[in-house]
């Protein structure tokens, strides 16, 4: 039971990770793209954690530790280069 | 026990996918860009803390040992994504809306948004010393007034 749920979840982030690329390819604005990065690094952390428990190691954690802290950096310099045309000042 | 604890997994990570699948169906699907600010914040809490816990809920029942890992994950993302929405929605008002669209801000000054530097605190100082200066010059008018009117009585008296 436990695999088929794993399935379902690992289909529907990859999914999710679609819309995103559609949204960062198609997206009308530059807050529309920053924003589904940020969407994409999400999903990309519950995909690293389904991944762990697929194989059924706790390795994967800090894959994804790093994932959202990166993710995170990654997006406030991006808002903030939109912001103020320069990351730090 | 082993098939209690199989269904609460299988539950949690059912949700965890459907709540990931929404929010970024809601990103394809709403219309402008301040709603779409609102679909994701569904993946990044009830879609990863259901799998999260879901995975805790894994090594603690099958693997045996309890690790506290995904708490600190969901931690970080729950202190992390009012940020990354604050700074997006500024970004967002930056670039797409005018400044004559939005309601104005309380006390002096415009949004920070708009003004090169965010401290506002120095044009407000200016303008009580405006102020100040105004009320200087006209006591010194009315003074003035008080005065000439004295001079110009006495002046007919004599």
């Amino acid at each position: 039971m436990i695999t088929y749920a794993l399935m379902f979840a690992i289909a529907c982030y990859a999914v999710a990770l679609l819309f995103n690329l559609y949204r960062i390819v198609i997206g009308p604005g530059v807050t529309d793209r920053i924003l589904a990065l940020d969407t994409m690094a999400i999903n990309a952390i519950a995909l690293l954690v389904l991944f762990g428990i697929w194989e059924g190691t706790a390795i994967f954690f800090e894959a994804s530790i790093l994932y959202a802290m990166t993710g995170f950096v990654a997006t406030v310099a991006y808002a903030k280069f939109v912001l103020r045309g320069d990351i730090i000042e | 026990m082993e098939l209690f604890w199989e269904i609460v997994i299988a539950a949690l990570l059912v949700i965890g996918g459907f709540f990931g699948l929404v929010g970024s169906f809601g990103l394809v699907k709403l219309p402008d860009p301040m709603t779409r600010l609102h679909a994701p914040t569904k993946a990044a809490t009830l879609g990863v803390g259901a799998v999260l816990i879901g995975s805790m809920v894994y090594f603690a029942a099958f693997k045996g040992n309890l690790s506290l890992h995904e708490l600190m994950i969901t931690l970080f993302l729950f202190l992390t994504a009012p940020i990354t929405a604050h700074f997006i929605a500024k970004a967002n008002i930056l670039r797409d809306w005018r400044a004559d669209r939005l309601p104005p801000p309380e006390g002096a000054g415009d949004w920070a948004i708009y003004t090169p530097a965010a401290d506002t605190s120095a044009l407000e100082l200016l303008e009580v010393e405006e102020a100040d200066k105004e009320a200087a010059r006209e006591a010194a008018q009315a003074a003035a007034r008080v005065a000439a009117e004295e001079g110009g009585s006495e002046a007919d008296r004599s």
